[in-house]
């Protein structure tokens, strides 16, 4: 059994034609779009490698069977930047040093954007490190990590400050 | 993963009309694509319930209940202002669960079907007769010091890692459901079954049966000032439950005209025990009430294995959770949900 | 024209700054390529069928269901595995391991590949391997420290010593005036690197490509020619970024041989990644320790002995044995030392090297009986490390190459505020109620040096390429090995070209030990020179350069120019000197590695001090780490922005063996019944909170030219010890098994 799914993926429309439903979002990513900047770590929803955006939420596209998101909008790391111009987010943590092997990051940074996109940590600290908790991170930059989530989040504060005076 | 069909109905009566024997209901996946991953769970057919209309509604009805349509996700639930309002404790038992992602994935109809996290039920090289009715039971003699203390049976020790339910059954809820026989409706008591010699049986849904709502009576919101969800874990955040308590009072001029105590972790459905609430009522809240409320609550505990730790453990955190509850309901969101570290402590 | 030399960029500038990570866009982009990234035309997807007993043999497969699965291309079991050129059992280099790929139907431990199922999608190959459904003979296994019968282990992991004895050991015994006798054990734990072990293999002829993971490329490529029977330099492995090593990724392992084979077999490029719940079996883990430690004391507190016996857990098929009682050898000014390990045959994969390997498992040990030995003594743990303090190396004698540690106790004591700590456990308590305690503990690592070749180019425009295979795992190598060459060089950062991770470039050695940046480093410091020092004869030598004939007072690199010493008016730049000289690049070779001579004249250690709070629910006993100070003293540090990241992530491993990680193995089957993350857990960011980093400086003129020590693992080490020591002071009851749990601290409160 074969499906026809059209996705919009970072801003592009793409028609999937899927062989198989037990393709996930992640497999579908990464191994038949070449977007491969999103990360396997564990495979079961169970380390956050793998986040994503759909419709602009962060979930875990390991657990996302691709054939169920027909029609759905997909941001993946490989869609934050604008050009050569970093998301603040991914700045922060270059600022901030949140990484160390990186292969965490993509799924890391999609997080963090998902997570301030929600609104509930603000700039508390704790707040973020609980939200940042579905992303492990096995060289432990988490000190790194929070501090640059609390500093995107002031800096993204700031420009929708400017941009709405 | 084995090969299934895949099938995403328009009506709630084509989702019911496409189901058959081996046929699994899927809504957000989260639990459900991860055992099909493993191998201990292979349906031959997936209907897809998520793009079903009207299922993702939070609705106050006109006789006060609160209804949550069975595709709320879980976040949306937890942070949803009104229902945090009237129900905090829920929210807080939601928001102590899993990560950001997963409940933004999960469904709050899938969290009360979530299966359980016994390693041997989870690995399908283990005999397990939840899984394979007959199998015997791995987890009896293996590593099973996280396993059931209440109501247990020798075919199967294991728990539900559901943190909503157990909230869900302090606050009386009601499940609605569908299915080839039409609609009814569930009490909360009775939607999770105990083992005994039929493991395999994990709730009351008939075959083919959606739930498609869950329902929270008025009167439940008036806890609303008292209510607290503790879960003790292995770590701060992200991770399963090692024993936890939903608890909710309702006081009258210093006295508890209304108590609410349900354990988490513990047996395979949430242990709501009656008389443990009603000796409260009455009562002045104090240590030693809740002591006495938490012996009850507790009686017939008895280890499965290597877990008597946690009968203590779960009288302990049931005591806590009504001494937080007497203590009332935070006026934010704890930053840690459901945390000891979120919360003051009483020794 | 001195005032307006551009000083932000003058020689020696770039090392010693907190530059942030080269490859930081790559990676936060998403376009740093790890191998599973690679997905070359044509290729198959492989999945390893993993063996679900740890004894025995494999007597069924159901290859024919396999095969049937639409999409499947080929299954290998032990029946039609073509020939490997190579012993899989053989010891044929230091990093050789025995490994599994299908020599035969034995199965050795859990989680060991029995078949390899290759197909055109992920799916597919996931699918047939499930298919195989494989029928054992089981034996019983062998699981645990008490799974078999201990032997005396004479010669531990990498050659470390077995048995050490220094002094008398008896008479420190009978001279002790206070003794302790304690026994800790620590269980076995898995690297679990974020990217699991992967591979893409392309074969061309008798030529291989391999995109992996890899912390030796260098030395890897022998190895795997060594298997495929074709001359080291036809293996190309290309490792530009790692997802954490920890020490997993330096050993070649039966699936990656497996999947190399299976792309020669089909002619097909192949890619396997191994499952998370593969990672628990044939990539190495640390091995379970029951550690007992006898310590007497003086009537003024200083040790007459320290004795340190450790039992780990190894396989039954190789010898890595954790070198956990050597954590005693280095440290404290004992009058006596012993060192003994012992080892048990477990059915297991073999245990490796992971992150700190002995000194993790027997600093935790070490220090938390430190802290017991200093309560009977009634001394502040800190002062009784104090009084026991080495002014030079414990048994042998040996002057430290430099040692600041006391200076570490004291800076992290007092931004830690130690001094109000109070002698009894159970006195703190904070707003809440919690109970507070402190801890500290001492961390030491060795400073090794490995070898390592780099090659360094001064191009015709005036810029500089450097070359050495290094393998950046998380650590900063991109970085901080560009900064060491920049400043060979004397060149600013952004001048600076940096190849690595490759294996047809200059070998970079090892990344293990905490010993690459030195080594690595030292091998592109010395291109680096030798290129200026070839760039300078050709100034000097040339009438036409303001250089010429300053040959004796010498030549200073700075900024892309050669200046004569001392005389800040004479200089050129490197374009205009290569220009001249006929516009031909100038290349510099180098190489670094410790003289035997100069290992024998010092004891070389990095050290630290490191102090915990903990707070524990005094009825429910869930605990956090709420803060951490590490003072650390590794020599020169490089960057600092990197070196803090570094150690605070040791420190995390540290919370991790201290309070989570634990493989929970099942004794009537010898698998692992915590096999994923959901299990096996690691610390989450919730778990982490007031964590800070001090760096002592150190000048060390002995260690290597360059003064670095190295900051890989030394953050775990003092760390366990230090989480333990405030559980006990927090909570009154001593823990001796870790990770600590809820339960032991529940158990301990009832007797």
């Amino acid at each position: 059994m074969s499906f026809s799914i059209s996705l919009t993926i970072n801003g592009t429309r793409r028609d999937v034609l899927l062989e198989d439903a037990r393709v996930t979002l992640l497999d579908l990513l990464r191994e038949r779009l070449a977007l491969p900047g999103t990360k396997k770590g564990c495979d079961r929803g169970q380390c956050g490698a793998c986040t994503v955006l759909v419709d602009g939420r962060r979930v875990n596209s390991c657990l996302s069977l691709a054939v169920t998101l027909d029609g759905a909008e997909v941001t993946t790391i490989e869609g934050l930047a604008q050009g050569d111009r970093l998301h603040p987010v991914q700045a922060a943590f270059i600022d901030h040093d949140g990484f160390q092997c990186g292969y965490c990051t993509p799924g890391q940074i999609m997080s963090a954007v998902g997570l301030i996109a929600e609104g509930h940590a603000g700039t508390d600290p704790d707040r973020i490190r609980e939200g940042m908790s579905g992303n492990l991170c096995r060289c432990a930059a988490y000190h790194g990590i929070a501090e640059a989530v609390q500093d995107a989040t002031r800096r993204m504060a700031a420009e929708d400050e400017r941009a709405s005076a | 993963m084995t090969p299934f069909d895949y099938v995403r109905p328009a009506s709630l009566a084509d989702a019911i009309a496409a189901w058959e024997p081996g046929a699994a209901y899927l809504g957000g996946g989260t639990n459900l694509v991860d055992l099909m991953k493993t191998g201990a769970l292979r349906p031959g057919k997936l209907i897809d319930l998520t793009r079903l209309p009207g299922l993702d509604r939070i609705e106050a009805l006109a006789n006060g209940d609160t209804r949550i349509g069975a595709l709320v996700r879980n976040a949306d639930l937890a942070h949803d202002a009104d229902f945090a309002r009237a129900f905090p404790m829920v929210a807080e038992a939601l928001l102590s669960g899993a990560s950001g992602q997963l409940r933004n994935a999960a469904t709050v109809g899938g969290n009360l079907l979530q299966r359980t996290r016994c390693a041997y039920f989870q690995d399908p090289h283990s005999p397990c007769n939840r899984r394979d009715p007959g199998a015997g039971c791995a987890a009896r003699s293996g590593d099973n010091g996280g396993l059931a203390i209440l109501g247990w049976s020798a075919a199967c020790i294991a728990t539900n890692p559901s943190d909503f339910c157990v909230a869900l059954a302090a606050m009386d809820a009601v499940v609605e459901v569908e299915g080839p026989d039409g609609a009814r409706q569930i009490s909360f008591a009775d939607f999770h079954l105990l083992p005994g010699e039929t493991p395999e049986r994990e709730t009351a849904l008939h075959p083919g049966e959606v739930i498609v709502a869950i329902r929270l009576p008025a009167a439940s919101a008036g806890f609303r000032a008292h209510s607290r969800y503790l879960k003790l874990r292995d770590r701060t955040s992200y991770a399963f439950a090692l024993v936890s308590a939903a608890a909710a009072l309702r006081f009258e001029g210093g006295k508890i005209a209304g108590a609410r105590l349900a354990l988490g972790a513990v047996a395979a459905r949430p242990w709501r025990v009656a008389e443990a609430e009603a000796l409260m009522i009455g009562q002045t809240p104090d240590r030693a009430l809740f002591d006495t409320a938490a012996d009850v609550a507790l009686n017939g505990a008895a280890p499965s294995g290597d877990n008597g730790h946690k009968i203590a453990l779960a009288h302990r955190t049931a005591a806590r959770a009504l001494a937080l509850a007497a203590e009332g309901t935070p006026a934010q969101m704890p930053a840690f949900p459901a945390s000891v570290f979120g919360g003051h402590a009483h020794a | 024209m001195p005032d307006t030399l551009p000083f932000a960029t003058r020689f020696g500038s770039n090392a010693g700054q907190p530059v942030s990570r080269r490859d930081g866009v790559a990676k936060v982009t998403g376009t740093a390529t790890f191998a599973a990234d690679n997905h070359p035309e044509g290729m198959l997807h492989a999945v390893y069928v993993p063996a679900t007993i740890a004894r025995g043999r494999v007597t069924h497969l159901d290859v024919a269901a396999a095969r049937a699965h639409p999409g499947v291309v080929e299954v290998i079991t032990p029946a039609n595995r073509p020939l490997l050129e190579g012993d899989p059992e053989a010891k044929h280099f230091m990093f050789a391991f025995r490994f599994e790929a299908l020599q035969d139907d034995t199965v050795r431990y859990a989680n060991q590949p029995i078949a390899l199922v290759l197909a055109e999608t992920l799916e597919a190959a996931t699918e047939g391997a499930r298919l195989l459904d494989p029928r054992y003979e089981a034996e019983s296994p062998r699981v645990g420290l008490d799974g078999n019968t201990p032997y005396t282990v004479e010669v531990g992991a990498f050659g470390r010593r077995g048995q050490t004895v220094h002094g008398d050991v008896a008479a420190g015994h009978a001279a002790a005036v206070q003794s302790l006798d304690v026994t800790y054990e620590t269980p076995a734990q898995y690297h679990n690197a974020m990217e699991t072990h992967a591979v893409v293999a392309q074969w061309q002829g008798d030529q291989v490509t391999l995109d992996m993971p890899n912390q030796a490329i260098v030395m890897s490529r022998g190895a795997y020619g060594y298997y495929f029977g074709i001359p080291a330099e036809n293996v190309l492995i290309r490792s530009p970024y790692l997802g954490g090593g920890f020490g997993s990724k330096a050993i070649p392992n039966g699936p990656t041989v497996l999947a190399i084979l299976a792309a020669r077999m089909t002619g097909r490029p192949v890619k396997l990644m191994l499952r998370r719940d593969q990672m628990f079996g044939p990539v190495g883990h640390r091995g379970a320790t029951r550690q007992r430690l006898r310590i007497g004391i003086d009537a003024e507190g200083r040790m007459t002995v320290l004795d340190h016996e450790s039992l780990a857990t190894t396989s039954t098929f190789d010898d890595f044995v954790e070198s956990a009682a050597n954590a005693s050898q280095g440290l404290y000014a004992a009058g006596a030392l012993r060192s003994a390990h012992s080892g048990v045959r477990v059915d297991t994969g073999t245990p490796g090297p992971m992150r700190a390997p002995g000194e993790a498992s027997g600093s935790a040990a070490l220090e938390c009986a430190m802290d017991e030995m200093a309560e009977r003594a009634g001394l502040d743990p800190l002062e009784f490390r104090l009084r026991n303090y080495a002014e030079t190396e414990p048994g042998t004698g040996l002057p430290y190459s430099s040692k600041a540690l006391r200076e570490c106790y004291l800076r992290g004591a007092e931004r830690f505020g130690w001094a109000k700590r109070p002698l009894q456990p159970r006195q703190m308590r904070d707003e809440d109620g919690m109970l507070v305690g402190w801890g500290m503990g001492t961390a030491l690592f060795h400073a090794p040096m490995f070898q390592a070749q780099a090659r360094a180019v001064l191009r015709p425009d005036g810029t500089g390429l450097v070359e050495t295979a290094a393998a950046d795992m998380g650590q900063g190598a991109w970085t901080a090995l560009a900064q060491i060459a920049a400043d060979s060089l004397g060149l600013p950062l952004d001048k600076v070209e940096f190849r690595s991770g490759s294996s047809d470039l200059p070998d970079g050695g090892v990344a293990g030990g905490s010993g690459h940046t030195a080594t690595a480093g030292g091998a592109l410091h010395a291109a680096g020179r030798d290129a200026i020092d070839r760039l300078a004869q050709i100034a000097t030598a040339d009438p036409a350069s303001p250089l010429f004939g300053a040959g004796n007072k010498g030549v200073t690199a700075r900024d892309g120019r050669l200046f004569v010493t001392d005389d800040d008016s004479r200089s050129e730049s490197y374009a205009e000197i290569i220009a001249r000289a006929g516009g031909s690049e100038v290349i510099g070779t180098g190489s670094a590695a410790r003289p035997p001579e100069q290992a024998a004249k010092h004891a070389m250690y990095s050290h630290g001090a490191v102090f915990a709070e903990v707070k524990v629910d005094p009825d429910l006993y869930q605990m956090r780490v709420t803060r951490l100070v590490g003072a650390f003293a590794a020599g020169r540090i490089i960057n600092p922005k990197l070196a803090e990241s570094q150690l605070m992530g040791g420190m995390i491993w540290g919370i991790s063996f201290a309070l989570h990680e634990e493989a929970r193995f099942d004794a009537r089957t010898g698998r692992i019944m915590n096999a994923d993350f959901a299990g096996y857990h690691i610390p989450v960011n919730a778990d982490v909170s007031g964590l800070e980093v001090i760096t002592v400086h150190e000048d060390d003129p002995h260690v290597n030219a360059l003064g670095i020590k190295g900051v890989g693992e030394i953050g775990i080490v003092g760390t366990v010890g230090a989480i333990g020591n405030a559980i006990w002071h927090a909570t009154g009851h001593r823990i001796r098994r870790f990770p600590i749990r809820i339960e032991d601290l529940l158990r301990a409160e009832r007797g």
